[in-house]
């Protein structure tokens, strides 16, 4: 069976999701849950450490399209974070570099949330 | 004339079982001389395939067979995917406009896009009724 797992933790007003081992079909509902809870819970800045993912499919990919419109709508961001060269490789091919902020540090995406929203972007 | 080997698996059409199909293929990979690289790019057109005939051609029903036969031609290394459920639409064979997909905050169909940047080559084999067949193509090492 596929081990993937998710933790959850909070810094200030930000929500921090880790995800470990394998997103695939299998386990992405697990990962849609985690994020419906945080819709739910009106938990809209949420950055993804994707530190010890070890692998990704379109499965994976899927939720994050499915849900960064709602976040984007509640003036939220998903960043992800922390990518292993291989996973990026994965979101880069289907152009995702374009559509989320992903840094190399967590602490770059902290940084970024707690930037004031209305400052025009250079 | 000289037949190459062929080593086939069969799996259920159950997502549990992608772990399986990816350390199967993972493994005959690594034998014809593909490095993690290579690797990693073949099990997740794999992975993507056998995604695809899980929700579409057996529309999630879980004890359906999928085939995988692991084929070596002269020059490439093929996976060949077979199944007996509803057959592929030709529709999604055209190239995915990616902005498009992005744009509209699409997922159906991303995986056919994958598959394609991931191999050498992919195709189709369809006989209506009863197999349908996905052949993803990646050179030998080397060649």
């Amino acid at each position: 069976m596929s081990e993937f797992k998710i933790h959850h933790r909070d810094a200030d007003n930000i929500s921090i999701i880790d995800l470990k081992g394998y997103l695939d079909a299998h386990t992405a509902p697990d990962l849609e849950g985690a994020f419906q809870k945080l819709l739910d819970e009106k938990k809209y800045n949420i950055i993804v450490n994707c530190r010890e993912l070890s692998y990704i499919s379109s499965a994976g990919l899927g939720v994050f399209m499915a849900y960064v419109e709602d976040i984007r709508k509640n003036s939220g961001d998903i960043k992800l974070t922390n990518m292993p060269p291989k996973i990026f490789n994965v979101f880069d091919l289907l152009g995702f570099p374009f559509l989320y902020e992903i840094y190399k540090e967590e602490g770059e995406a902290l940084s970024k949330f707690k930037e004031p929203k209305n400052k025009i972007k250079d | 004339m000289f037949a190459y080997p062929q080593i086939s698996k069969i799996f259920l059409s159950r997502t549990e079982q992608l772990e399986d199909v990816r350390t199967f293929v993972a493994e005959a990979a690594r034998q014809f001389g593909f490095a993690d690289e290579g690797i990693s790019n073949i099990i997740l057109a794999v992975d993507e395939a056998c995604t695809n005939i899980i929700k579409h051609a057996y529309q999630n029903a879980p004890d359906k067979e999928i085939e995988i036969r692991i084929v070596r031609e002269k020059k490439t290394f093929e996976v060949r995917i077979f199944d007996q459920g509803k057959s592929f639409d030709p529709a999604l064979l055209r190239n995915p406009d990616l902005k498009e997909f992005l744009a509209h905050h699409r997922r159906g169909g991303l995986g056919v896009y994958l598959m394609k940047k991931l191999v050498d080559d992919v195709e189709y084999h369809f006989v209506p009724g009863h197999t349908n067949e996905v052949r993803l193509k990646k050179y030998l090492p080397g060649l």
